[in-house]
């Protein structure tokens, strides 16, 4: 492979405590800290294992975000990503907007290889993936616990209900991560100072022709109403008295 | 079990926000290009190291503790392998020399790693500190085939580095040791005599270990004006600097000790081993103490580490341990719904908050110290460095101790028990107000050098930017009540100071006297003016201040209301002078 192209999305960093907006349009996210989604860390690192084993020649990193998705790239530089780029835009792109782009980017490069996370964890969507896959036409193994390269062929294997399914894949193909694929890096000291002296491109959304404005509409983000204190009942007829009256039986 | 993360969001607005690191680094050529962004992200990888690597092993390093075997010292298990990491990713060369293979970035950052180190496991975090103290000093004073040989290694954490001064005779008073060096001819020296109290005397994490020992040569004038500083490496190095031949250095004993049980305290034995002057002849403790105000910043940052550590179990156990009925509390409550734990908390985090802007204050006029263009004001933060070195080494390791104990206290029976790791804190915190100077030596470095250095002027200084910051304050109302408590313990301590410096109490026996509690009412009026400078800056910050930084207002009115009362008793204290101290006849004791 000459080029893996890695998509990596910033998101609410897991330990903040989110807040939803007064008027409930979406998650306050002003001032809070932000991280790279933990199933993009396990792209990046994923790509950066395959070039280091000789099996790659270019790990590449993309992002479509605001300004600050930057630092998000810097990071996956620092783990030892050769260059990246960002896609500004402070609008919520929805995972169809997202497929779009990096098509289009995909076009450009192009890679031999797309490793993506499965899902991010603000919004779960688990979709970006697979509408890439479809608008390439190139054949897609998510949910990957294992990646091995193999005479120009991707052997790649997922966990699924039954177990462990192995894929063989021809190239140029679509990857996307499950939580144990692999332990993300620490990065060095040496490695995060030369990472702000990398490459990185910043494009815009319009630059790729691509409308990024939003098809769903959302109605309400609520945070979830607090657990109810539970009650103790004396006898089993008693459980099934109150489960019937809740109307669960 | 206790975890810890980095409080980067916090060390990041004392920097960022409260001192404006920014505009300093972009003043000075050294470090124009650091912005605070890659800071941010220096630290966010660092306290990830350190929560992920570093603070898994603190507590199995407690109940291991290191071992002498045949001569040998063992650290506990995966202390090596975590070294190894911790070198490979280039931690130990953050502020080292790039001569030298460093990354040469701020000491103000360097001292934010070393509270995550001392935080996650201070035992370990001891070994990367000592080495820097010991490549600082041999880059200060060594010469040039020194340099060239020690410090790319040192600076890698290939070998690390042990600081031997203290001998059993010779403790605070270092002009009474008896170590001795006699010159081979071959330009280097003969060195014998036994050091106690070694830390990171020996161990198997690295491939050498390079001492710098204090000795006397044949002509040395008696006193502190007759030691040299000799380097004398525990494996002999080639030309090419590959370790050979065993120099003639051994491990006497391992201490026995309260604390730090993961960090090899030594006995050593230099037995005619070869060793190499480093600087001027008999001017070796000139040369240790151009290191001395770095290494006492460390020092004072342990205890606000261990204390930080300590906070973070305490105020997760309050919220979750559900003991008694509170006001407002359906049901049983969380015990942090009680006034006292909460008043406990509270001293906790007042401390730590103060504490770390005063490190990075001080570490910042450091920074300006060395590099700054500008030799007014390169002289100018000289002086407030050497005035805050002793308060910060002596207030944050007093209080940072005074805090694990709270800490401890919080949990009650479960503090006292291993399980929760807030004893072990207790333990480890208590050796950061003994080694590099006992926090009395602290008290007395300020009240009889520091005050009256360069005719008071830095001391005036100082005091002159709490009177700048009241003035800011004159008229916000949110900030009033601090303001008032401010200034009136400003007060306490200028009249103290006055008198120190030359009212009643200008008596050499008078200012040892009162040293300690001068120390003390100096560090608390100090963190009053920064909780002020923190809660101005939040309340500038308006609509952007977001809830973490909104919380400090809550918390710079407990320090204010709670805790700066103090001040009052304590220039009381000091008012009465030394009669009380020395009337009790010393057979009497």
């Amino acid at each position: 492979m000459k080029k893996i192209l890695v998509p990596v999305k910033m998101v609410l960093d897991a330990n903040a405590r989110p807040r939803v907006r007064a008027d409930e349009t979406g998650i306050d996210l002003s001032g809070m800290r932000m991280s790279i989604n933990p199933f993009c860390e396990i792209a990046v690192e994923e790509a950066l294992r395959l070039k280091e084993a000789g099996q790659a020649e270019e790990v590449v990193i993309v992002s479509i975000g605001p300004a600050k998705a930057q630092d998000t790239l810097r990071q996956a530089l620092a783990m030892g990503a050769d260059r990246a780029l960002l896609i500004q835009t402070d609008e919520t792109v929805e995972p169809l907007a997202v497929a779009k782009l990096l098509h289009a980017v995909v076009m450009d490069e192009p890679p031999d290889l797309v490793i993506l996370g499965k899902q991010a964890i603000d919004d779960d969507c688990n979709q970006t993936g697979q509408m890439l896959a479809a608008l390439l036409g190139w054949p897609q193994a998510t949910f990957a616990s294992a990646i091995r390269a193999e005479e120009g062929r991707l052997l790649v294997t997922r966990e699924i209900d039954a177990g462990l399914q192995t894929l063989s894949l021809p190239l140029p193909a679509i990857v996307t991560t499950d939580l144990r694929l692999n332990e993300p890096r620490h990065c060095a000291l040496p490695n995060i100072m030369k990472a702000r002296k990398k490459p990185l491109t910043i494009r815009m959304p319009a630059d790729y022709g691509v409308d990024v404005r939003r098809r769903l509409k959302v109605l309400a983000v609520r945070p979830p109403s607090g657990r109810k204190p539970g009650i103790k009942v004396a006898t089993a007829s008693e459980l099934v008295g109150d489960l019937r009256a809740a109307g669960l039986v | 079990m206790p975890s810890y993360k980095a409080p980067v969001e916090d060390m990041m607005f004392v920097l960022k926000d409260v001192l404006g690191a920014g505009q300093v680094f972009s003043a000075i050529p050294a470090y124009a290009d650091i912005d605070t962004d890659v800071v941010e992200n220096v630290l966010e990888e660092a306290g990830r190291f350190c929560s992920e690597i570093l603070q898994p092993l603190n507590m199995s390093g407690d109940a291991e503790g290191c071992r002498l075997e045949n001569g040998v010292v063992r650290t506990p298990k995966g202390f090596a392998q975590a070294y190894a990491a911790f070198s490979d990713a280039g931690w130990g060369g953050l502020s080292a020399s790039p001569d030298h293979g460093g990354q040469g970035l701020p000491r103000t950052l360097q001292i934010l790693v070393d509270e995550m180190l001392s935080a996650s496991n201070l035992s370990f975090g001891l070994f990367p500190g000592l080495t820097r103290g010991a490549y600082e000093a041999i880059e200060a004073h060594g010469d040039e085939a020194l340099k060239a040989l020690y410090l790319p290694k040192m600076i890698a954490g290939t070998w690390t580095g042990a600081m031997a001064l203290t001998e059993a005779g010779a403790g605070s008073d270092l002009g009474m040791l008896k170590a001795t060096a006699v010159p081979r001819g071959d330009g280097s020296y003969t060195v014998t005599g036994s050091k106690i109290f070694i830390s990171s005397g020996d161990h198997d994490m690295a491939e050498n270990v390079i001492h710098l020992v204090l000795a006397r040569l044949p002509d040395a004038p008696a006193g502190t004006k007759g030691i040299s500083l000799f380097l004398c490496p525990k494996y002999l190095v080639d030309r090419d600097g590959t370790p050979g031949a065993r120099n003639a250095i051994s491990v006497g004993a391992l201490e026995h000790k309260m604390g730090i049980h993961a960090q090899p305290t030594c006995v050593m034995n230099y037995d005619g081993c070869r060793g190499w002057l480093v600087g001027e002849a008999h001017r070796g403790l000139a040369a240790m103490f151009t290191m001395m105000n770095a290494e006492r910043l460390f020092v004072g940052v342990q205890g606000l580490g261990v204390a930080d550590a300590s906070y973070q179990t305490a105020a997760t156990y309050a919220r979750e341990r559900l003991q008694g009925r509170a006001t407002g509390v359906a049901g049983t409550a969380p015990i942090i719904a009680h006034p006292d734990v909460r008043r406990m908390l509270l001293s906790m985090l007042s401390f730590i908050e103060a504490g770390r802007a005063l490190s990075l204050f001080t570490a910042l006029e450091m920074d300006k110290e060395k590099c700054h263009p500008d030799p007014e004001i390169r002289r100018a933060s000289g002086g407030l460095v050497a005035l805050l070195t002793p308060v910060i080494k002596a207030a944050l390791t007093d209080f940072g101790f005074e805090a694990a104990v709270l800490g401890q206290q919080v949990l009650g029976g479960h503090g006292y028990i291993r399980e929760w790791g807030q004893e072990q804190f207790v333990r480890d915190a208590r050796i950061a107000m003994i080694y590099e100077g006992t926090n009395g030596i602290q008290a007395q470095d300020l009240v009889l050098r520091k005050l009256p250095l360069d005719g008071g002027r830095p001391v005036r200084m100082f005091l002159g930017l709490i009177r700048d910051t009241l003035e800011q304050a004159d008229g916000i109302a949110e900030a009033a009540s601090q303001c008032v408590a401010v200034r009136e313990a400003l007060a306490h301590l200028d009249q103290v100071t006055a008198r120190l410096i030359d009212g009643d109490l200008v008596a050499s026996d008078e200012r040892n006297a009162a040293a300690t509690d001068y120390l003390r009412l100096f560090a608390l009026v100090t963190f009053g003016w920064l909780w002020l400078r923190m809660t101005l800056t939040v309340l500038n910050m308006g609509a952007n201040a977001n809830a973490h930084a909104r919380r400090k207002i809550a918390v710079g009115r407990f320090f204010a209301d709670r805790i700066l009362p103090q001040a009052g008793a304590l220039a009381r204290q000091i008012g009465a002078g030394g009669a009380p101290i020395m009337a009790l006849a010393t057979e009497n004791f």
